[in-house]
């Protein structure tokens, strides 16, 4: 075996491997933001019972280490007699994960519009679900837009612990560069500037969102 | 037949009773005012009146829909009675057209022309036909609160709510809406106010009825009412407000 | 399928999981006492000396915030030896811990420090405070005892991301998990078990937490600690 050192095609893959790191992010908002957005209309439903299992899932989710909920995923799953690629129980951890924050995250802003806009669209003869569909959820949006970009941030982040159990991403790749090319200071440098220029500009897009949505206008 | 009839009702908030057996009866096209002091149960009533509060024990109906059925009878009543708040409760995210074409297009099936004609009549009729594509937050206190009144209004309700609607607003802003109210009152519209205002109350009230402990204290006539208050209480009362 | 759980063998690892446990509590104790300790000197100097201090201390801050944990871990742990600096896996894994959660307090104390009035300095000012006692009394622990709900979510996410450090071979309570697992391949039970222990270490440090609050800041605080969920922050 000859002795690599860290140079462009080790970066190359990299840049590669990062690619599945925004893939499992996306998996995880899209995943994660349907179930939490059911678990957040639990949340704020008129049935206690309903609130009650979506206020424990929240406080369960948020109570445990992301890597348990991967581990129980991975090895649930196969339990499951699913013999599935990591990629499966990466997606449905992250999934998971998500959907505990961004519940939470949009209760939030549900709870946030003035209860005079319920009053107000109640009055007008809506239906319970025309007041959510026309009235609450496009100004809970807003609210929550700040936010949600934010906890992008630490979804990209917290997919590096999806390397654990063996998925090739940014983090599982640099831990093979260095396994081959044993340099680790710059390897892991390079990882976490990678990640650093994806979060960086997510997390200032959330910043400026929340400026606006305080100075700005209620539209 | 009246429009409006209020049977012996009751209402507390936990071991608070509010209304203490209300009874009242409000013709059509009658204008009532409520007052009374803060806490003496008049906005309870009015807000029982469209079910935004539930009632213990007593009688409602409105418009010809009794209070106390399903979600779904609730519904056909509010499309019968409208209510409008003190603090305007306008869609921030909507403009001014779409605030009032939304409930008639979702809750009443109409066709979006008709919705848009429809708009434009009851903006026009409150005086802001210029304000149609204009966002609520662009508009004063006074103009969103006849916003407020043209969004009820294009609902074509049989009964009107009034929650002290101009006590946020300045007094010159107050005039522009009262003048709205009292063009309503003339074109024969059926409204119940629970107001502040006295000269308004006494003005173009029908009935006023004077609340005191969740009573129904004293009721007549606006003008006698004001002239010849026979309770002590409604003496002190009006004569408080003369500023 | 045809699984019958089986969670009888995890009793004989008791002392696996019991040390994994009190390392999990010691490592995480310790970088929440020198994590915030960093975080209340790091957001005073960065408010009082401002300039190139402020820049560092916010770069250092956007930093961490915008990379792993897992990352960070690993440039400690590995990167660090070849720097001529060789860690043991528990020191890099208190090393790493404190340095996440130094940025993450800065950030959220520095917000507290900005939501103090200028109006109350001023009051500070006319009782004839000195800068120190100003600082100290009307600026920084009214600022704490605001956010203090906040920080001890942070507190506790990071108690639980500890888990992380498993990856470098610390032998905290998850990596107890893991030795259990390969040692008896009941790998769902233990996984299940060891959750339910973190859950309760959640709810556990969120009481203490309370607790602490109510001893230095009184009731209101503390109440809000044991509701406050995790603020997400950019």
């Amino acid at each position: 075996m000859t002795l690599k050192t860290f140079g462009l095609d080790q970066f190359g893959f990299l840049l590669f491997s990062l690619q599945w790191t925004i893939l499992l992010t996306v998996i995880a908002l899209i995943g994660g933001g349907l179930l939490g957005f059911a678990v957040a209309l639990a949340r704020t439903s008129q049935l206690k019972p309903v609130r009650i299992a979506a206020a424990t899932y929240i406080q369960i989710i948020q109570g445990i280490p992301v890597l348990m909920i991967l581990f129980l995923s991975y090895y649930g799953l196969s339990l499951a007699g699913f013999e599935l690629p990591p990629l499966f129980a990466a997606g449905a951890s992250m999934t998971v994960y998500a959907s505990g924050y961004l519940a939470e995250i949009w209760r939030g802003s549900i709870q946030a519009v003035p209860k005079q806009q319920w009053e107000a669209s109640e009055s007008l003869a809506m239906t319970r679900l025309q007041q959510y569909r026309y009235v609450i959820l496009p100004q809970a949006m807003r609210i929550s837009l700040p936010p949600t970009v934010g906890f992008a941030v630490q979804v990209v982040k917290n997919t590096s612990i999806t390397s654990i159990i063996g998925f090739v991403e940014l983090a599982r790749a640099g831990q093979l560069i260095n396994n081959a090319t044993f340099q680790p200071f710059r390897v892991f440098l390079a990882v976490a500037a990678l990640y650093f220029v994806v979060c960086y500009p997510l997390s200032q897009l959330s910043r400026l969102l929340e400026r606006r949505l305080h100075a700005g206008s209620s539209r | 037949m009246p429009e409006v009839v209020v049977e012996n009702v009751h209402k507390s908030f936990g071991a608070l009773e509010v209304l203490k057996g209300v009874s009242l009866s409000v013709g059509r096209g009658e204008v009532f005012a409520l007052i009374g002091r803060s806490g003496s149960g008049k906005s309870t009533l009015l807000r029982c009146m469209n079910g935004l509060e539930k009632i213990n024990s007593g009688k409602i109906e409105i418009a010809g829909h009794a209070l106390g059925g399903d979600a779904k009878a609730l519904r056909k009543l509010r499309t019968d009675v409208g209510i409008v708040f003190q603090s305007y409760n306008l869609f921030p995210h909507l403009t001014v057209g779409e605030n009032i074409m939304l409930a008639p297009r979702i809750v009443k099936d109409v066709a979006k022309t008709k919705a848009r004609e429809v708009a434009r009549e009851v903006l026009h009729l409150v005086g802001l036909s210029e304000k149609f594509d204009s966002y609520p937050d662009q508009l004063s206190g006074g103009q969103q609160q006849r916003v407020a009144i043209a969004r009820s209004l294009a609902m074509r309700p049989k009964v009107m709510l009034f929650d002290e609607v101009t006590s946020a607003l300045d007094p010159e802003l107050t005039e522009e809406v009262l003048t709205v109210m009292e063009n309503l009152a003339r074109d024969g519209m059926t409204m119940i106010l629970v107001t502040h205002e006295m000269g308004f109350a006494r003005r173009v009230a029908t009935q006023t009825i004077f609340m005191h402990k969740g009573r129904i204290w004293e009721q007549g006539p606006s003008a006698a009412l004001f002239a010849d208050p026979e309770t002590p209480e409604l003496r002190q009362f009006v004569k408080s407000d003369v500023k | 399928m045809s699984y019958t759980f089986q969670f009888g063998v995890l009793a004989q690892y008791q002392d696996q999981i019991l040390s994994g446990i009190w390392l999990t509590i010691k490592i995480s104790v310790l970088s929440i006492i020198l994590g915030c300790a960093a975080g209340i000197g790091l957001a005073s100097v960065r408010s009082i000396w401002g300039g190139a201090v402020r820049f560092l201390v916010d770069a250092y801050v956007e930093i961490i915030r915008n990379t792993p944990f897992l990352v960070q871990l690993f440039i400690v742990y590995f990167g660090l030896p070849g720097l001529g600096l060789r860690v043991g896996a528990d020191t890099a894994a208190l090393i790493g811990m404190t340095i996440n959660l130094a940025a993450y307090s800065t950030e959220i104390i520095r917000a507290g420090i900005e939501a103090v009035h200028k109006s109350q300095i001023e009051a500070g000012e006319a009782l004839g405070f000195t800068r120190f006692q100003i600082y100290r009394h009307v600026i920084i622990v009214p600022a704490i005892a605001k956010v203090y709900p906040a920080l001890c979510s942070q507190f506790v996410l990071m108690m639980l991301a500890s888990s992380i450090c498993s990856a470098i071979s610390t032998q905290e309570l998850a990596a107890s998990a893991a030795f259990v697992e390969s040692q008896t391949y009941r790998s769902f039970e233990i996984y299940i078990a060891v959750t339910l222990i973190y859950l309760v270490l959640a709810l556990a440090l969120r009481a203490v937490l309370a607790v602490v609050g109510m001893w230095l800041f009184g009731r209101r605080v503390a109440r809000r600690t044991m509701t406050a969920l995790p603020e997400v922050q950019a």
